[in-house]
C-alpha cells in the first residue's frame, strides 16, 4: 500500500550486552522510548519492516563489499554474535522473499543494489528487533549500507537509496514500516569507545528532523571522521530513511549519551502522511 | 603487512564455529591458508589485542575476537590502550587517537548515577 512508519533509532551492541552498568534510570527511559516506536509501528499496522542497518562485518567483508544489499529470503538467524556477549537469544526472524524480490527490482530502476539470499543479523539488525519485534512476529526485510570499509559510497547516494526504497514502498500492496539504524557520533569498539561528540548529534538530529536535504549532504567523511568517529560514517541510515519521509518532518523521542553504551542513544521517528503513526 | 588477511581470517572466525574450534585446536595450523606475516601470527595466536589494533584490525572485528578469549569488555578497551603505548599508534586502516577520559569519568560528568549495586552477601 505504501510507507506507513519511518523511524531511526540506534543499534550499538552495549545497549543489550552493557545493560546493566548503565545508569538504570537513562537506560530505562531509553528502552520506553523502544516500546513507544513498537507501538507506533503497531498502530500503523505495518505488514513489514525494513531494517537500514550498517552491518558490521557480520556479511559482508571487503572480499567483495556491496554498498547498498537488501536481503530476498523468508527467515534471517541471529544474532551473529555470541548470544551472551549481545544478551539476545539466538532468534529466526521471518522475512518475505517475495516482497523483497518485488522492493529490490523497484529499486533497481534507479539504485543498483545487491541482494542476498542469505543473510545474518548482528547487532545493527537484532537489537533494534529486539525491542520493535520482540516476538519476531513482523517480517523483517533487512537491508544494509556500507559504512565500514571505504571507500563508502557518498552520502548523496544514501539519499538516492532512500527515495528508491520510497518509491518502492508505495509501489507495493502492503503497509511497510522503515527503520534506519545506527550511531551518530561514536567511536566504537576502539579504545575511545564511549566518546560521544552531543552538540554535534543534537545539530545533526535538528537537520534531520527538518527533513533539510542540502544541510544532511552537507557532511564529508573526513570531517565526520574528526568530529563524529568513524562510527559517524553511518548517518547514511539515517539520511536513507530522510530520503524516504519525502520531506516529512521528524520528531526526536529520544536522546541521550550513554557512555558505556558508546552512542548518544537516540529514538526518533517522521510524520508519514496520511497513515503514518501520529503522536508517538 | 597485510592487514587485509589478518582481518578476513578474524571475519571468516567470527563467522564459523567450525573454524573456532579447528582454532581452539590449533591455531597455527588454521592461519597457514592466509598471507600473514611474523608478527601478524604471533598477534592472532597469543592473542595480543593491542597488537592487533596497532596493526590497524577494525574493532567491530576485533572485539568478538576479544570475546572469543573471554576477555571482558572494559579489559577489552584497555588492552588497545595498551597496545598503542606499547607499539605506537596504528599503523594502517581507519583510526587515529582522539583522547577520551574513559567512560566512567564521561558518566560522571553526565550525571550519571552507576549501575544498581548488587544486593550485600550476593
Ligand atoms: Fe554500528
Amino acid at each position: 500500500m505504501a510507507l506507513v512508519y519511518a523511524g531511526v533509532c540506534s543499534h550499538a551492541p552495549g545497549i543489550t550486552g552493557r545493560a546493566d552498568r548503565a545508569d538504570p534510570d537513562v537506560r530505562d527511559r531509553f528502552y520506553a522510548a523502544f516500546d513507544d516506536m513498537r507501538a507506533a509501528i503497531q498502530d500503523a499496522g505495518a505488514e513489514a519492516i525494513v531494517v537500514i542497518a550498517a552491518e558490521h562485518f557480520a556479511n559482508f567483508f571487503m572480499d567483495n563489499m556491496p554498498s547498498f544489499a537488501i536481503g530476498m529470503a523468508d527467515f534471517y538467524d541471529g544474532p551473529i554474535e555470541d548470544p551472551g556477549w549481545l544478551a539476545i537469544d539466538e532468534f529466526r526472524a521471518p522475512g518475505n522473499r517475495d516482497l523483497s524480490r518485488r522492493l529490490i527490482t523497484e529499486i533497481m530502476e534507479t539504485v543498483d543494489v545487491a541482494y542476498a539470499e542469505e543473510w545474518r543479523f548482528d547487532h545493527g539488525i537484532a537489537v533494534p528487533l529486539h525491542f520493535l519485534t520482540p516476538a519476531f512476529d513482523l517480517p523483517v526485510i533487512p537491508a544494509n549500507i556500507n559504512c565500514q570499509g571505504p571507500p563508502l559510497a557518498p552520502l548523496h547516494r544514501a539519499w538516492a537509496f532512500g527515495e528508491a526504497l520510497r518509491r518502492a514502498a508505495d509501489s507495493v500492496p502492503e503497509r511497510i514500516a522503515v527503520i534506519g539504524t545506527g550511531g551518530i557520533s561514536h567511536w566504537p569498539a576502539t579504545p575511545d569507545s564511549g566518546k560521544i561528540n552531543e552538540p554535534w548529534d543534537r545539530d545533526f538530529l535538528d537537520r534531520w528532523c527538518r527533513n533539510d536535504r542540502d544541510a544532511l549532504l552537507d557532511y564529508d567523511d573526513t570531517t565526520v571522521y574528526a568530529e563524529a568517529g568513524q562510527g559517524g560514517f553511518e548517518i547514511r541510515t539515517f539520511l536513507a530513511v530522510a530520503a524516504a519521509a519525502a520531506g516529512a518532518p521528524g520528531t526526536v523521542h529520544f536522546y541521550a549519551p550513554i557512555p558505556i553504551f558508546a552512542v548518544g542513544c537516540t529514538v526518533a521517528s517522521y510524520e508519514i502522511d496520511p497513515v503514518g503513526p501520529s503522536t508517538h | 603487512m597485510s592487514l587485509y588477511y589478518v582481518q578476513k581470517f578474524l571475519y571468516e572466525l567470527n563467522r564459523d564455529p567450525a573454524l573456532k574450534d579447528a582454532y581452539g585446536a590449533d591455531r597455527f595450523a588454521v592461519l597457514e591458508p592466509y598471507e600473514l606475516t611474523d608478527e601478524e601470527v604471533t598477534a592472532l595466536t597469543e592473542p595480543d589485542i593491542g597488537l592487533l589494533y596497532h596493526l590497524g584490525v577494525n574493532g567491530q572485528i576485533l572485539m568478538h575476537f576479544a570475546a572469543l578469549h573471554h576477555i571482558e569488555w572494559t579489559d577489552y578497551l584497555q588492552r588497545m590502550r595498551d597496545g598503542i603505548t606499547a607499539y605506537g599508534p596504528v599503523r594502517e586502516g581507519v583510526y587515529a587517537v582522539t583522547g577520551y577520559e574513559g567512560v566512567d569519568e564521561h558518566a560522571a560528568k553526565l550525571g550519571h548515577r552507576g549501575p544498581a549495586a548488587p544486593e550485600e552477601g550476593d
